[in-house]
């Protein structure tokens, strides 16, 4: 379970473009946990702090218990979180196998890679040789990197905004991927997200804006009100 | 040999044992063993240099040569002038390289001058290694000069590699290419410690739909220094491409000189170029998977440079 504990941020002096946090406090320790709320809101943040990309300026953040605040970026992906990025990065050089088995944590075998990449919608042949470089498009990229997530396969896993890019990929297989996670990892996913059919299987939804938590609660609880109320604008569309 | 010999022969063309096909073994500016084939004859020089011409019938297709040259005395200096002279339409893969392994006080060095004659519509792939080690003072220097003159329909694909170990090195390779023949350079190089590392490519393409492809990927760390010269004449029409790519780490310093020189109006010259540090997104993106920093650091250096 992860916990956190009256979290702020803000950035230095200067950034003004950082999101910032304010008094945030939540636990994750359903199947799918759903944060959503305005763009701008802290959302990415507060993904940023739980992988420790970003120190929060205050308060705890607990993983099973330990405090886990002081840890670094590897120190927690050795606890057992994984962070697929919203803009996922490009490597020169690097194969998409490498990756793959770099997030694997040992040598895998091409028909282990090959299944991670098809469970994204990849087909797996025709990439698992190819760079992690320009030449693929954001779409793939973005299913790289969750097949990076998937390949780790621990307790918690955090998604900033997964559907962003993969348009010709049906949120259908999206969700059954997060589904096929959850059964074999048993652990926690939680969602960045704008989108209702993503918030449609959450467990719990957290709604973020301004840097504050303005609600949280189960899906029936938080989730009518949303789309009456329009509190986060995307989802008009 | 002895086993310091063997190591070095393995870093440069990982050759375990005495090669297949024709191979020449320089070690310590003495011949270390030869074989000609029926298609590859390798002969000394007569002009009084040092070095051996090697003459590869068009009857070769799909054989191969090794030319390894070993040093593993302080305080020695050589240059050697290899020609080869590839006949029309044959096919074969030339494996050369140099490791030096240098235990002294003093400077060791080897300039190796490889010219390559490839007639009509032959194709030669050459793979050249650098290496070098040693535990004392003493300098490892390596001076290797490429001269290729492809005729029509020629192709000739350079592999040359140096990662780590040689102090001092001026790379000089220079093409001259005739109708439809093609050039393909692939350079990789990794400097560290105080070392210094020079390549200068100059192609002129001169005959009509002459291709060049050449690409420099290095790393500099600490407070070694890079510089690479690129040049690509287009005298017809022709197609060029040329791109260098370099990682900048610590107090290393890398200039990159590329010039394209376009004489004709059908000459397609195109040219990259991009030196930077290694993104701190991509360092944190393989933190996020388990890595250190640190190993995160060698993951990417090591795809860049593969």
């Amino acid at each position: 379970m992860l916990e956190l504990q009256h979290i702020s941020f803000s950035a230095g002096d200067g950034d003004a473009n950082k999101e910032i946090l304010d008094d945030v406090s939540l636990t994750v320790s359903e199947r799918f946990v759903a944060i959503t709320g305005p763009n701008g809101s802290g959302k990415s943040t507060l993904a940023k702090v739980i992988a420790g990309i970003l120190k929060p300026t205050e308060g705890k953040i607990l993983l099973d218990g330990e405090d886990i605040t002081a840890l670094s970026v590897t120190e927690r992906a050795h606890r057992g979180i994984s962070y697929a990025f919203q803009q996922p990065v490009r490597f020169k050089g690097l194969t998409v196998k490498d990756l793959v088995s770099l997030a694997a944590g040992r040598k895998i075998t091409v028909s282990e890679a090959c299944s991670y990449l098809s469970e994204v919608g990849l087909c797996a042949r025709d990439y698992i040789d190819r760079e992690v470089n320009a030449s693929l498009s954001g779409g793939e990229l973005k299913r790289i990197e969750i097949a990076t997530v998937l390949a780790r396969g621990t307790q918690l896993s955090v998604f900033d905004e997964p559907e962003a890019g993969i348009d010709l990929w049906s949120f259908q297989n999206l969700i059954s991927v997060f589904e096929k996670m959850h059964a074999r990892t048993n652990g926690s996913i939680l969602i960045i997200s704008h989108q209702e059919r993503i918030l449609n299987i959450a467990d719990k939804i957290v709604v973020i804006a301004g840097g504050k938590v303005t609600k949280q609660g189960t899906r029936e609880e938080v989730l009518p009100g949303l789309l009456a109320g329009r509190i986060c604008p995307a989802l008009e569309n | 040999m002895d086993e310091l010999e063997k190591m070095l022969l393995m870093q440069i063309a990982d050759l375990h044992k005495v090669p297949d096909g024709a191979y020449n073994i320089r070690n310590n500016g003495e011949a270390d063993g030869r074989r000609s084939t029926p298609h590859i004859r390798i002969e000394s020089r007569k002009d009084g240099k040092a070095g051996i011409d090697i003459f590869i019938s068009g009857k070769a297709q799909g054989e191969s040569v090794h030319i390894p040259v070993v040093i593993t005395k302080t305080d020695y200096r050589e240059t050697v002038y290899n020609d080869f002279y590839v006949e029309d339409g044959a096919d074969v893969l030339i494996i050369a390289g140099c490791g030096i392994h240098n235990c002294g006080q003093a400077t060791s060095e080897h300039s190796g001058i490889h010219t390559f004659h490839v007639g009509k519509n032959a194709k030669v792939k050459y793979v050249e290694k650098h290496y070098a080690s040693g535990d004392g003072n003493g300098e490892n220097v390596m001076n290797p000069t490429t001269d290729i003159r492809l005729e029509e329909g020629a192709r000739l694909e350079m592999e040359t590699t140096q990662i780590k170990g040689v102090d001092s090195t001026v790379r000089t390779t220079r093409a001259g290419l005739a109708a439809n023949a093609e050039l393909v350079i692939r350079e990789k190089i990794y400097t560290h410690g105080k070392q210094f590392a020079k390549t200068d490519f100059s192609v002129a393409l001169d005959g009509e739909n002459a291709g060049a492809d050449i690409v420099s990927r290095s790393v500099a760390a600490q407070s070694s220094q890079q510089e690479l010269y690129l040049r690509i004449d287009g005298n017809k029409k022709c197609h060029g491409h040329s791109e260098c790519d370099a990682i900048i780490m610590d107090d290393a310093k890398v200039l990159a000189i590329p010039a394209l020189a376009a004489n004709n109006v059908d000459a397609e010259l195109i040219h990259e170029a991009a030196i930077g540090k290694i993104a701190g997104e991509q360092l944190l993106k393989l933190m996020t998977l388990g890595l250190t920093e640190q190993e995160a650091e060698e993951q990417i250096i090591k795809g860049f440079l593969s």
